[in-house]
């Protein structure tokens, strides 16, 4: 049953996602996939979708899964399961366990928990770079366009933040990205 | 009910006018409910934004349920997350009729295979970020390491091992390790030689 198994899915995302929406992608891209929702590449087309729509990412990445696999309900149901973790967790928080946040013990956990998320994070977007560049394994092809414009991308990015004070906004490399990939990969 | 309905309306044009995702909200977030409303204080803004950094879920959502539940209780906390989440839930819940048809045509399927160039790049920096905030600690940089290389394993051997996995056994440690050090430190208080 499709409700359900969105509905399980997107809990499961509620509950383990720190680090904000970056944070959750990893664990995002692995239910999405294993439940065969939506495939890598769809995926992070609508990651780019959600950057440049307003809103909670993870949240527009629910809405559209849903969306894709059951319709009106489906988005829903996905939606619904993905915002309520966060929501009774802080309700709780507030109201019992205030001190909690401070005890040391909890600290302690939770920092473990934020290096391996930077880690497992890192990771994603390292092997992401590598798809584009290389191809998945097992089937490897360089891509040549791709090596470059993400070489030149990149260091636009990084290296703007060295001129500008905020450098370059996702958003703006978003739209070059699309820019460059029209004309690498014609119209 | 007045309150109930501003809370909705407020956390509605937050949701609607911010990009990038929950922590471009924050600023956002501070001024209309600090500044704007006077709903809640300076202090109680920067403990909102530990307890989003120590939970789970979205980060817009951890905010406008704290803020919500402080003002109007448990209806406000559900009428200020509703408003967050109302705007890109329509949104998304739009194209994602058009999606499909959009790719079908040329032009957009190309823009969308160099946006994904982008999109790996993005994720890189959100990690970048989250290292370079980082205390640099021997143990944070082991479980980094440690939680970078499994990853990578399984990515690339396509292994089905969960991340969950990965992050429950970073916490365990964690605790593990504080829980020893806290031992022995009361140990040496004890036994000063």
């Amino acid at each position: 049953m499709i409700l359900l198994e969105l509905l399980a899915g997107f809990l499961e995302i509620g509950c383990f996602s720190f680090g904000g929406a970056y944070g959750a992608i990893p664990l995002i891209r692995e239910i999405v996939v294993s439940y065969g929702w939506i495939g890598e590449e769809e995926l992070s087309y609508m990651i780019a979708v959600s950057e440049s729509t307003p809103g909670p990412i993870m949240v527009n990445l629910a809405t559209y899964v849903g969306s894709e696999k059951a319709g009106v309900p489906g988005a829903l149901i996905a939606t619904a399961a993905v915002v309520l973790p966060a929501f009774l967790i802080v309700i709780v928080l507030t109201l019992l366990l205030k001190k909690l946040v401070t005890n040391g013990a909890f600290q302690a956990t939770l920092g473990a928990l934020k290096h391996c998320v930077a880690g497992i994070v890192l990771a994603t977007g390292v092997y992401m770079i590598l798809v584009n560049c290389v191809g998945v394994p097992g089937n490897f092809k360089a891509d040549i366009a791709a090596i470059v414009m993400t070489a030149v991308l990149g260091a636009l990015y990084f290296g703007s933040r060295k001129i500008i004070k905020n450098g370059v906004s996702p958003i703006v490399l978003i739209v070059l990205a699309g820019v460059a990939g029209v004309f690498v990969y014609g119209w | 009910m007045r309150m109930l309905t501003e809370l909705f309306w407020a956390f509605l044009r937050i949701g609607l006018f911010t990009f990038g995702g929950g922590y471009a909200m924050i600023p956002l977030i501070e001024r209309t409910c600090v500044v704007k409303k006077e709903w809640i204080t300076h202090e109680e803004m920067a403990n909102i934004t530990v307890i989003a950094e120590s939970t789970p879920g979205p980060v817009a959502i951890n905010c406008a349920t704290y803020v919500g539940l402080k003002k109007k209780g448990f209806w406000g906390a559900v009428a200020a997350t509703l408003g967050v989440v109302l705007p890109s839930f329509l949104i998304i819940l739009l194209i994602s009729f058009f999606l499909d048809r959009f790719l079908e045509i040329r032009w957009i399927a190309s823009a969308f295979k160099g946006i994904r160039i982008a999109v790996g790049i993005l994720i890189v920096d959100a990690a970048v970020r989250m290292i370079v905030r980082m205390k640099k600690k021997p143990l944070a940089i082991v479980i980094l390491s440690v939680a970078f290389a499994a990853m990578m394993l399984i990515d690339l051997f396509a292994l089905r091992i969960s991340t969950v996995v990965l992050m429950l056994a970073a916490a365990a440690v964690g605790l593990t390790v504080y829980l020893i050090r806290e031992r022995a430190g009361r140990r040496d208080r004890n036994d000063p030689s």
